[in-house]
């Protein structure tokens, strides 16, 4: 069949609000090609969902579209629900970012994909059954028989987007639009859902769009590109052109503003100063902290979930240490601990020559003026009925009663203007900022007393790369300035790589290798640790096509599970759910760089 | 901190301070541009300032008998079967013993209410102080605290009323300790939840990283955060008790004569009804309109205080 599946003319889409109308998408014209596939990159608010949401008809009600959307020659756009819900679902696909609320909680895995096949195919039941299994292996479930019978609340978050990719490819559409298909999912997992995209490309022809705010992603899968700012599209096309001969200035500075694992010193980037002084500042030793976990059954022992499971570490003054790990792997968990804003189950943490578990409640909320922290989601950090100048005096006219307000209002303001905010906006409330700048309220509330540490908990994780770039700059800056230490912990290698001294890598709840930040990337010894740098999106499609996959078969284990932590280490496995396992040590390979006891891959 | 510092820092802030706009001016802002609060607003104002005002600039007191005039309709009355009307200044008729059932009516308005703000008061302080404490300190004590709701829930009230009546006399005092006290359970259960939630946020555990303490965090960041849905529950509860009054005062158990209430009116209206249908329409629209205004004013304060919940 000749001509593009899709043709989208001069679409334009405005939402009503009560505070005025905002036009969401401006002129936006392009088509898809059979068996090809579109990546549409933007940061939050530039249109790119809307855009898509506008073709499929699915705006929310205060939205209007006008122009023109042609699926293979026939206008789609704005024609009636019953027309389009003949082609949504069957000829064109949709999945979206949140698996979990995509799916219908109340039934199971295999109803819903039935239920959809049967209302566009109209199959008898039997072979819907059918058909429903061989998609649901196409997306590689193991044991598809089993997981058609369970509730969408029994499946893990990657095991969800692979229901929803099955359901959305099993009446064998020609368009499937992924919105932001892995951004929830750990990078492994991400990894393992973009290979099943792209071989459904391949196999299947079906062609795709693949909305991202990630380049990485991007990068790895599609054939063209469009860039989106503020709902206008502001460069187009072939994948190299756009990565590596953009001509638009924004598309540039996206690229710039992406942190690249590959290569973590490029010009313009901040990197960690070169300091650290021997004077050893913390020192953690054998933490473990346990959860009790309520078990079901009246007479079954309690169990505990081992958040943090024997983690050791020293950090010196003016240095970086970055502790890597996907979730559930303890890392929010070990810097609540050393906070003290978690109790501990066993081990040490000493803070200068403090044991910090001897000292008195009192004690420890002085030892905040040396120890601070910085949340991962800025707006959700700050008491929204507080101005921001009031969440960051906070911490003064608490841990320095000796104030007076004019100091106060004055160190505020100091401050403010050290992180980039203007210290006239001190009477302003935190819904009136954006991201970027509420998080900038975070730092400067965290660095206002003057501490020694900081711990960063995902703190540039929420915000968009120009943004995330902005921050990172801002933090190393105020590191240099200040001299303090800092705890940087994220999800995502790249950033850690690039503004740590040395880099921690946690896997449910223990180290698994620990080396500067040169050798955990150019000399990664763990199998996990390799994953993860070969999971990790590069923003090169050269790089991307070439590179070797290291592939994690399956989803992080639940913590629970004891045999989980003997992942890489099967031949010391005990095969019991609840036994006593024996426990990998870390072995020095070279000085200052250790690894956990694994197999030979 | 250096002295220049210090200095700059203050002129510069000094002169451009900008004044930023909370979420309480946000939600008011929201709320006045719902014409049905804005009405409810007004018209409850109305019905309150005649309530206080009304019975000065009236001719008659609210307990002044004229057997004269014993259940005759106002003069405009367009039944011209009725027995007798009560002419002069009497606008809304007479009741059953020839008092001037308009300043009656406003003289109901003015218990109605009260009771109801000050059962409403009363529900506040109590169930807001108690359910936030057991949200925040959560665990058993949380669990001693809600079962106690628990149980005074499951406790009929009409015959806890019933029994405070027989052992205390009727008295009007009591009839705010009673209402409120069933009135607050609910309140406490709404402040728990919130609680519950907000305790789980972020900017929480901020503040104990920043060293606030329990109490620091109850009052500074709980409360006002939980203030929202309060004072939505709080528009709701006040029609609620004033409710619980009249039905109390219809089974008699309530205001007692000459004072008198919208449930005291209603229930000598209602028996009147085929004869002197006046009797029971006014104070009975008065009720209705108070508490639509309520429940307008309920609506829009939760679609202003929380609009992403529409």
């Amino acid at each position: 069949m000749a001509g593009p599946i899709l043709e989208v003319a001069n679409l334009n889409v405005e939402f009503t609000t009560p505070d005025g109308k905002v036009h969401a998408v401006r002129d936006a014209s392009f088509h898809i090609e059979e068996s090809e596939c579109l990546g549409v990159v933007g940061e939050s608010g530039s249109g790119k969902s809307q855009l898509f949401l506008a073709t499929t008809g699915l705006l929310s009600a205060n939205g209007k579209a006008t122009g023109s959307v042609k699926y293979r020659g026939s206008e789609i756009l704005n024609i009636s629900q019953p027309k389009l819900n003949r082609l949504r679902g069957s000829k064109i696909t949709m999945i979206f970012q949140d698996p979990l609320t995509s799916l219908t909680p109340h039934m199971t895995v295999g109803a819903q994909i039935i239920e959809s096949l049967r209302a566009h195919s109209g199959l008898p039941y039997g072979e819907a059954e059918k058909r429903a299994m061989e998609v649901l292996e196409l997306v590689r479930i193991p044991e598809a028989s089993r997981r058609m019978r369970q509730f969408p609340h029994e499946l893990s978050g990657g095991m969800r987007q692979r229901v929803m990719i099955a359901m959305a490819t099993a009446c064998g559409p020609d368009l499937l639009i992924a919105d932001e298909p892995t951004t929830a999912l750990d990078v492994t997992v991400q990894a393992q859902i973009l290979e099943i995209m792209r071989d459904l490309k391949n196999e299947l022809k079906t062609a795709i769009v693949l909305v991202s705010h990630d380049m990485g992603v991007i990068a790895g899968i599609a054939d063209r590109v469009q860039v989106m700012r503020d709902g206008d599209i502001v460069e187009a096309g072939g994948i190299d052109d756009i990565f590596y001969r953009p001509r638009h200035d924004y598309t540039k500075m996206l690229l710039d503003a992406m942190p690249r694992l590959d290569n973590p010193d490029r010009r313009g980037h901040a990197t960690p100063a070169p300091t650290a002084k021997p004077d050893v500042l913390l020192n953690v030793d054998d933490l473990k902290v346990y959860f009790p976990v309520r078990s079901r059954g009246l007479f079954a022992k309690p169990k505990s979930l081992r958040a943090v499971d024997g983690v050791s570490f020293t950090l010196h003054q003016g240095e970086t240490l970055g502790i890597v790990g996907e979730s559930g792997c303890g890392k929010s968990t070990l810097a609540r601990t050393v906070l003290t804003l978690l109790p501990k189950t066993d081990g040490t943490v000493v803070w200068m020559t403090r044991d910090l578990s001897q000292i008195s409640e009192s004690d420890q909320r002085l030892l905040r003026k040396e120890l601070q922290i910085v949340f991962q989601d800025p707006l959700a950090s700050l008491d929204p009925r507080m101005t921001i100048g009031e969440s960051i005096s906070e911490p003064l006219r608490m841990l320095e009663p000796d104030l007076t307000r004019d100091q106060i209002k004055a160190r505020v303001r100091e401050i403010m203007q050290q992180v980039g905010l203007e210290a006239g906006w001190i009477n302003r409330y935190p819904h009136e900022f954006s991201g970027g700048q509420n998080q900038r309220v975070g730092i400067a509330r965290a660095m206002v007393v003057k501490p020694k540490l900081v711990i960063c908990d995902e703190a540039v994780s929420a915000l968009d790369v120009s943004i995330q770039s902005q921050i990172i700059d801002l933090i190393v800056k105020l590191q240099a300035d200040s001299g303090m230490s800092m705890i940087f912990i994220s999800h995502d290698l790249s950033v850690v790589r690039q503004i740590s001294h040395r880099v921690m890598v946690l896997y449910l709840g223990r180290v698994v290798e620990f080396a500067d930040r040169e050798t955990i990337y150019k000399d990664a010894r763990h199998p996990y640790t390799k994953a993860l740098i070969s999971a990790v999106p590069i923003p090169d499609p050269k790089a991307e096509r070439a590179k070797q996959r290291v592939r994690l078969s399956g989803d992080l284990p639940s913590p629970l599970d004891t045999r989980a932590q003997l992942s890489f280490l099967k031949s010391k496995l005990i095969d019991d759910f609840d036994a006593e396992q024996y426990r990998p040590k870390l072995i020095e390979v070279a000085p200052g760089h250790l690894v956990a006891e694994h197999d030979p891959v | 901190m250096s002295l220049t510092a210090d200095r700059t820092a203050e002129l510069v802030g000094r002169a451009l301070d900008v004044k930023g706009r909370s979420l309480w001016e946000d939600a008011r802002r929201r709320l006045f541009r719902n014409r049905a609060a804005v009405v409810s607003i007004v018209t409850l104002g109305a019905i309150a300032l005649a309530a206080v005002f009304g019975p000065f600039l009236l001719a008659y007191p609210y307990d002044y008998i004229d057997y004269s005039v014993v259940s005759c309709a106002p003069d405009w009355w367009p039944d011209p079967s009725v027995l007798c009307n009560a002419g002069g200044t009497h606008w809304f008729g007479t009741d059953s013993v020839g008092r001037d059932l308009l300043v009656r009516t406003l003289y109901g308005a003015r218990v109605s209410l009260a009771v109801g703000l000050i059962a409403t008061l009363v529900s506040l302080v109590i169930g807001v102080t108690y359910g936030a404490t057991a949200g925040y300190l959560g665990g058993r004590i949380d669990e001693l605290l809600m079962r106690f709701v628990d149980v005074l829930y499951s406790i009929p009230y009409i015959f806890l009323v019933i029994i405070l009546m027989v052992i205390f006399n009727r008295n009007f005092f009591l009839l705010f300790v009673a209402i409120g006290a069933v009135e607050w359970l609910t309140m406490a259960r709404i402040v728990r939840g919130q609680t519950l939630s907000i305790k789980q946020k972020e900017f929480i555990e901020a503040a104990r990283a920043s060293g606030v303490n329990g109490f620091g965090i109850i009052a500074r960041h709980i409360i006002p955060n939980v203030f929202g849905p309060v004072i939505v529950y709080v528009t709701l509860t006040v029609p609620a008790s004033i409710l619980a009054e009249s039905f109390l005062s219809f089974l008699g158990l309530g205001i007692q004569e000459p004072l008198t209430s919208w449930g005291v009116l209603i229930s000598e209206g209602a028996n009147q009804m085929e004869t002197a249908p006046w009797m029971l329409i006014f104070p009975a629209l008065f009720m209705a309109i108070t508490l639509f205004c309520f429940n307008f004013i309920g609506d829009g304060l939760r679609d202003a205080l929380d609009p992403k919940d529409r």
